[in-house]
């Protein structure tokens, strides 16, 4: 191809690509170091509520911000080094913690707290994740065809449905008296209460999410299923091979740069979970770093946000996504070289 | 939640569209906006509003989130807002609002001086109601078993202990305690009672005090009556253990009395009653706080569109609306008859002394977040009482460092 026409083609992705994903990022790498204040002054103010008959007038010291003639608010922005990276990760009480020899202190910490889950919520999904949709997918390649376009069509619901949607229906299933939990009540002759454990909280919002995803590795394996050699699989046969054999000598192998793959974007999505947080309303319990970047950038009832915070955690999230997906790129890339 | 609210504010426009200018003094040429919670008394009052038609009203529950920015634009994506003693914090620091005293000498001539809000003297919104948590109790199982109302903590707990070992409902107690707003406003409510204070004069916080340290010992105290479950607990769930008859009482939001005796939800039609928030001391005010919603106009919006739309609201808060619509809330308006439901809040209103109203301050704002976020580590066991409290002033620092309240 002529670079002309190859620039042709993708000049018009490169150039939304730095507008709508490297700008932004640009632009939250620089609040991250920044903190944006409103001008603040203390006033006299009085104030009324009303009581049934009559109000209630309190004059009260209230900050509020300074507005120009304009009507804006008056703000200063100030370089802070890593200030906000310090707030967000809160070294000094770590530091108290393990200085107490109280572990556990730490993961009360809230990105932390937050951390610890988020790694354990990707780290044991994945496997899951590539375990069941091998299955489903090698299960439906072996289906006689009238059965095949059925059966694919409802191992892939999971999928279509709004994330939101999917994990509400099983939290229905299990919180307060839920059907399952009044059916293993009845079952185990006990009284149970789903959320408020921890770890069965925990361990729901992991099962949502292989449940959710593996139909995605599932269309990829099935892909993959209709290009296996036959002729290797065949002499496989001749030479006495099980089916377990085959699947791992000969299927595997073949697989293996898409189960690469969708370890590479696994990890991407889950590192990022937070419809689980909203879903299951586990913020008592669980929170994941992305709920904890959103937390932070929501206004409370006075209009204040914490946008330098929220711009450090979210990039404390990217440099934990580019960590975790070093060691299957390294692999990636050697097998590109040697190949 | 986000569902629900797309839902309501669906079936509210489309309930709008039907009743449109059934009985209004006026008939409405121009677009009327408003964004509100989405609460009974406001589906009450958006309908009386729409009866003068081309009104569209947005009622949802996660209106304070999108308020400050919505009323920042200009033009304003909305001409009227509905707000609390809460929410009206970021509008006025802003200067998003405008004052309405030139409106009100307009059309207010039904409006008492009661529901003039104003900020150093000049009118900034216009209540329509109070709101108040307080007790609400099945009357028949208190009185099945002889117990007296309670009005303070302690009887609470004796009261809860004895429904308990009856067996009567599945929990004796229900509370608004879901993590995050919720439960942060729970502790604010016995913090309050307990005399607590939440920031020092120079904004450095005071949580961290013996009122903090009662107000988690007897929420503590409260939790072992209750279903486990209750950190996923909000108002509308607190509500709906109570219609289902699963728990005995709580310290509920007024506004949601009238649900109790709705016979297409409830079970228990007739068998609540109210009472006063209880004390958390004696000699103190019922731990609660009171609180108000009104309606406010844009100020980035023209004259002649505030001046119609206020014109507009004026009718939704009527008295024709009020008689139509008496059991929603405790209403300011004229025309209010107070039913059994409201005895409760208006007893915690008038208590002497009496409980505080929400300190609408920026510190407040960033003080219920810390709160909201650090509390659930003490319920859930893996924190001490101590160490909350510390977390929580820890909490509220940084964040006043960074809006830049503190140094």
């Amino acid at each position: 191809m002529k670079f002309r026409t190859f620039a042709m083609f993708v000049g018009p992705s490169v150039f939304l690509m730095l507008l709508f994903i490297a700008a932004p990022l640009i632009s939250v790498f620089l609040q991250s170091f920044q903190i944006t204040q409103p001008v603040l002054e203390v006033q006299e103010v009085e104030t009324c509520t009303p009581g049934f008959v009559t109000q209630t007038c309190t004059t009260e010291t209230k900050t509020v911000p300074v507005l120009d003639d304009a009507g804006n608010i008056v703000t200063t922005t100030e370089w802070v080094g890593f200030l906000s990276y310090a707030r967000v990760l809160q070294f000094d009480r770590v530091g108290e913690a393990i200085a107490a020899g109280n572990w556990g202190e730490i993961l009360t910490i809230d990105f932390w707290k937050a951390l610890r889950f988020t790694l354990t919520f990707t780290l044991v999904t994945l496997p899951f994740v590539i375990g069941v949709g091998l299955v489903i997918a090698v299960v439906v390649n072996n289906l006689t065809k009238s059965l095949k376009g059925p059966v694919i069509f409802i191992s892939l619901l999971p999928f279509i449905i709004t994330p939101v949607i999917g994990a509400l229906s099983i939290r229905w299933l299990f919180y307060g008296d839920g059907i399952v939990t009044v059916w293993l009540e009845a079952l185990m002759n006990t009284d149970l209460s789903i959320a408020a454990n921890g770890w069965a909280v925990e361990f729901l919002m992991m099962f949502y999410r292989v449940w959710h995803v593996a139909p995605f590795a599932f269309v990829i394996f099935y892909a993959g299923l209709q290009t296996v050699n036959q002729d290797t699989l065949e002499s496989a046969i001749i030479d006495g091979a099980s089916r377990w054999d085959r699947m791992r000598y000969v299927v595997i192998p073949h697989l293996m740069p898409l189960i690469v793959f969708i370890t590479l974007i696994h990890l991407m999505d889950a590192y990022r979970a937070f419809e689980e947080v909203v879903g299951f309303s586990s913020q008592a319990q669980r929170i994941t770093l992305q709920w904890l970047t959103y937390d932070f950038l929501v206004p409370d009832d006075a209009g204040n946000r914490a946008i330098s915070r929220a711009s450090a955690s979210a990039m404390l999230t990217m440099i934990g996504i580019i960590i975790i997906l070093l060691p299957p790129l390294r692999r990636t890339w050697r097998e590109h070289k040697g190949g | 939640m986000m569902i629900r609210n797309l839902l309501l504010a669906g079936a509210a426009t489309l309930a709008m569209a039907a009743a449109a200018q059934a009985d209004c003094a006026f008939e409405n040429a121009q677009e009327v906006t408003m964004l509100s919670a989405g609460f009974e008394a406001w589906k009450s009052v958006s309908e009386a509003m729409a009866e003068c038609g081309n009104v569209n009203a947005e009622l949802d529950q996660e209106f304070r989130q999108k308020q400050p920015a919505a009323f920042a634009a200009n033009p304003s994506l909305y001409q009227l807002g509905g707000v609390s003693n809460g929410t009206i914090t970021p509008l006025l620091a802003e200067g998003t609002i405008r004052p309405l005293d030139d409106l009100i000498a307009k059309y207010g001539e039904n409006l008492s001086p009661n529901q003039l809000i104003k900020v150093d003297g000049q009118t900034m919104a216009i209540a329509m109601m109070v709101n108040t948590q307080h007790l609400m109790y099945r009357t028949d199982i208190f009185e099945e078993l002889g117990i007296d109302v309670p009005s303070t903590y302690d009887e609470v707990l004796a009261a809860a202990a004895k429904i308990q070992e009856a067996g009567v409902v599945e929990y004796p107690v229900g509370a608004t305690m879901k993590s995050g707003w919720n439960l942060a406003q729970d502790f604010n409510n016995m913090f309050l009672g307990y005399g607590g204070s939440f920031v020092n004069a120079d904004s450095t916080p005071s949580v961290n005090t013996e009122a903090g340290m009662k107000a988690l010992e007897t929420m503590q105290a409260l939790t072992a009556y209750m279903d486990p479950e209750y950190l996923v607990s909000d108002s509308t769930y607190v509500q709906q253990q109570f219609q289902q008859g699963k728990i005995a009482m709580a310290n509920l939001w007024a506004s949601r009395g009238a649900a109790m005796d709705d016979p297409n939800e409830s079970e228990v039609v007739g068998k609540v009653g109210s009472a006063s928030a209880p004390l958390a001391m004696a000699g103190g005010a019922p731990a609660t706080t009171l609180w108000w919603d009104g309606i406010v106009v844009a100020a980035n919006i023209s004259d002649e569109e505030a001046d119609n739309a206020f014109r507009v609201a004026m009718e939704g808060l009527d008295t024709d609306m009020v008689t139509a619509n008496n059991a929603d809330a405790i209403w300011l308006v004229q025309g209010y008859q107070p039913n059994d439901m409201a005895q409760g809040a208006i007893a915690t209103a008038t208590a002497s002394p009496p409980p505080a109203a929400y300190p609408s301050t920026s510190q407040m704002g960033l003080m219920h977040t810390a709160l909201g976020n650090e509390l659930p580590a003490f319920f859930t066991g893996e924190r001490s009482a101590e160490a909350t409290l510390e977390a929580i002033e820890a909490a509220y620092t940084t964040a006043a460092q960074e809006a830049g309240i503190l140094e």
